[in-house]
């Protein structure tokens, strides 16, 4: 009997593991379209739908089961479109028949709790920071950081880095931009949605870095924007590809989108982390929609394009609103040429 | 002769329902069993992937890369294992206490209310103790007890090493006394239920010989109650070693391994919780299925050894109940 009482949870953990992946099957006319995907773009997904369906009364059901959920469900053709964190390569869009656009712009930010530190006074490099995450640099008054704050007092503290125990999306840019400016990091624990981490505490979800990081003294972590806004944590600022040390704010996220080369990224495949602009943010990242470029549905792929297309173009208020950033135009236009050619 | 027939229809009637019933109730029997084995089953065959590429290694690495695709379960496995190991050094005295008191020693009006309350406690979500837990207990943990334990305990030679490390306040030691604090009820729960059904006469008699109340306690309830007592703290750690949220806002979450209890580790249970949304390759995914059928292996080779060590308790001790 006892047996079996244990036995329980692990049977339902099974069940769901099952029914993740079998998905819903949509509505059978253009007036309902589903989606799947990361859970980064769901509040302002969910705020555009809700617009959506007070204009156009067409209803957009959007599952945030994750982006490799997203991804294998947009594959198997259960939903009308997914959304990744991570762009797909075009031979993995090819081999799927899918197109892939950018819908939003976030940054990612370095929180720290030390006592005394306001926002925006700690400034790090992106190697202090990949250093900090390999458990080089142990102490907040190492030479290295000292040597890039000069006058502000640190302490002689051990630093314990949060980073994310899910696998996430933010994970992925973070430790990618890590690549990009740490050949140690590149070599070491690499990029992925989750790395093999040295040392350190982790998170579920932003929510659980960022508690996590208000709960552990001399702690550091990466959270998106609109968690630093919210709670009103103590970020550092890192310095871009430029030199610059750049505040987070939406200016410097379409800083890095605007500079970002997307003219030449064939599907829109560019993680624009260490974006080269003067004013650009050095950990900006971008959520992906995932197409069908031969829908078996026409209706529901056409009024998915409809939705993004208004997303796109009229969703700036809400998106501003939320703490994201909008896509700058010109990369508006070159996404709707690209739907055009893509997607029949 | 004519109250023949009557009796007849009456055994007839009583034979059909007896062998419904013994149908439902085999059927259930079996259904345990099928469930048993169906899940066994399912998750040995998930996990396959991860068994043929890893072979025994899965078990005594402590890897755990999903960029470089290397997975083993050594730290998840040891995590599980001492947060329940201290859960239950935690959670066993005190139930048992608990247990005690209300049928022996507590007023009789306040047994009801208390009794209540520890139901009450029983039902409470696991996730309220992980937040709780994670809100309330870690910051204690890190300013007063971890600092203390460091300056005390860290120091005595053995153990010390156990007791040493950042005071963070997150960890196997947060995560096994919140999990203790979390099982307490279902331990007291049963142990109350179990010492409530000690004969009267029994333990008057020991008052008779002139027994303390501690040696009624110690000589007659509890030697009466042993058996169905081992249950219910096997109940307990069974919640404990399969027990998810609670653990995972406070364990911190790190495939790390190290000694000091003060260090983050991981558990079976909140690995697959954290990672299963995003594990995007197929051995990603099967070494987490892999995971929850090692928990079971886990769990069925705890209970039986607590089964074993029953029956040779009972063996040494004469059948009591």
């Amino acid at each position: 009997m006892n047996k079996a009482l244990l036995l329980l949870p692990v049977a339902a953990l099974l069940a769901s593991c099952g029914s993740s992946h079998s998905g819903n099957s949509a509505g059978s006319s253009g007036n309902e379209i589903t989606g799947a995907g990361s859970t980064f773009v769901y509040p302002v997904l969910s705020a555009w739908a809700e617009d959506y369906r007070t204009q156009a009364g067409v209803k957009v059901n959007y599952q945030s089961i994750g982006s490799g959920g997203g991804i294998s469900q947009v594959e198997a053709g259960t939903v009308d479109f997914g959304a990744t964190d991570q762009p797909l390569s075009p031979g993995d869009l090819a081999k799927n028949n899918l197109a892939q656009f950018p819908v939003i712009v976030g940054g990612i930010v370095p929180v720290v709790n030390i006592a005394d530190m306001t926002p925006g006074k700690l400034k790090l490099t992106g190697p202090i920071l990949a250093d900090i995450y390999q458990g080089k640099v142990k102490t907040w008054n190492d030479p290295e950081i000292v040597k890039a704050n000069p006058g502000v007092s640190l302490p002689a503290a051990q630093i314990t880095p949060v980073h994310r125990s899910d696998g996430s999306g933010t994970t992925f840019n973070f430790t990618h931009y890590l690549s990009q400016v740490s050949p140690a990091w590149k070599s070491g624990p690499g990029e992925g949605k989750t790395v093999s981490w040295v040392g350190g505490v982790g998170g579920k979800g932003n929510e659980g870095v960022a508690n996590y990081v208000k709960q552990i003294p001399n702690s550091i972590g990466y959270v998106e924007y609109a968690y630093v806004i919210q709670n009103k944590m103590t970020y550092a600022l890192v310095q871009n590809a430029a030199g610059n040390y750049v505040s987070p704010s939406a200016d410097s996220f379409s800083a890095a989108a605007a500079s970002a080369d997307w003219a030449n990224a064939k599907d829109f495949d560019l993680v624009m982390t260490n974006a080269p602009g003067a004013q650009a943010y050095p950990i900006t990242a971008s959520t992906f929609v995932l197409l069908p470029k031969q829908p078996k549905d026409k209706a529901k792929s056409d009024a998915a394009i409809a939705f993004f297309k208004f997303a796109l173009e009229k969703g700036q208020p809400q998106a501003n609103k939320l703490d994201y950033v909008p896509l700058p135009d010109t990369v508006v236009k070159q996404i709707e040429t690209y739907i055009g050619q893509n997607v029949k | 002769m004519t109250a023949y027939a009557p009796i007849e229809r009456t055994t007839s009637r009583g034979a059909t329902a007896d062998r419904i019933f013994n149908v439902v109730t085999v059927g259930a029997a079996w259904l345990v069993l099928i469930v048993l084995l169906g899940a066994a089953a399912s998750m040995a065959w998930g996990g396959r992937l991860a068994f043929q590429t890893f072979g025994l290694k899965f078990i005594t690495s402590s890897d755990w890369d999903a960029v470089g695709g290397q997975f083993g379960a050594l730290v998840p496995i040891y995590g599980t294992l001492v947060t329940s190991a201290i859960a239950l050094i935690i959670a066993v005295p005190v139930s048992i206490g608990i247990a005690l008191f209300l049928t022996e020693i507590a007023p009789r009006w306040t047994r009801g209310p208390i009794g209540i309350a520890i139901e009450l406690l029983a039902a409470i979500p696991s996730i309220i103790y992980g937040m709780w837990g994670l809100f309330v207990f870690a910051p204690v943990m890190a300013s007063d007890v971890e600092p203390w334990v460091n300056d005390h305990l860290g120091q005595w030679p053995i153990v010390g090493p156990l007791f040493s490390g950042p005071p963070i306040g997150i960890g196997m030691l947060t995560a096994g006394i919140v999990l203790g604090i979390m099982i307490i009820p279902f331990i007291a729960a049963v142990a109350r239920d179990v010492f409530n059904q000690v004969p009267p006469p029994l333990k008057e008699s020991a008052i008779a010989l002139g027994s303390t109340r501690w040696e009624v306690l110690n000589r007659v309830s509890l030697p009466y109650a042993r058996s169905a007592i081992i249950g219910a703290i096997f109940l307990g750690l069974g919640r404990a070693l399969g027990e998810t949220m609670a653990v995972t806002f406070v364990l911190g979450n790190a495939h790390d391994l190290s000694v000091s209890l003060l260090m983050p580790s991981n558990s079976i249970a909140a690995a697959i919780a954290n990672e299963f949304t995003e594990a995007d390759t197929d051995l990603y995914r099967s070494s987490l299925i892999a995971l929850a059928f090692l928990l079971f292996i886990v769990t069925v080779i705890v209970l039986s050894f607590a089964k074993l060590l029953l029956m040779r308790i009972n063996r040494t001790h004469g059948r009591t109940h």
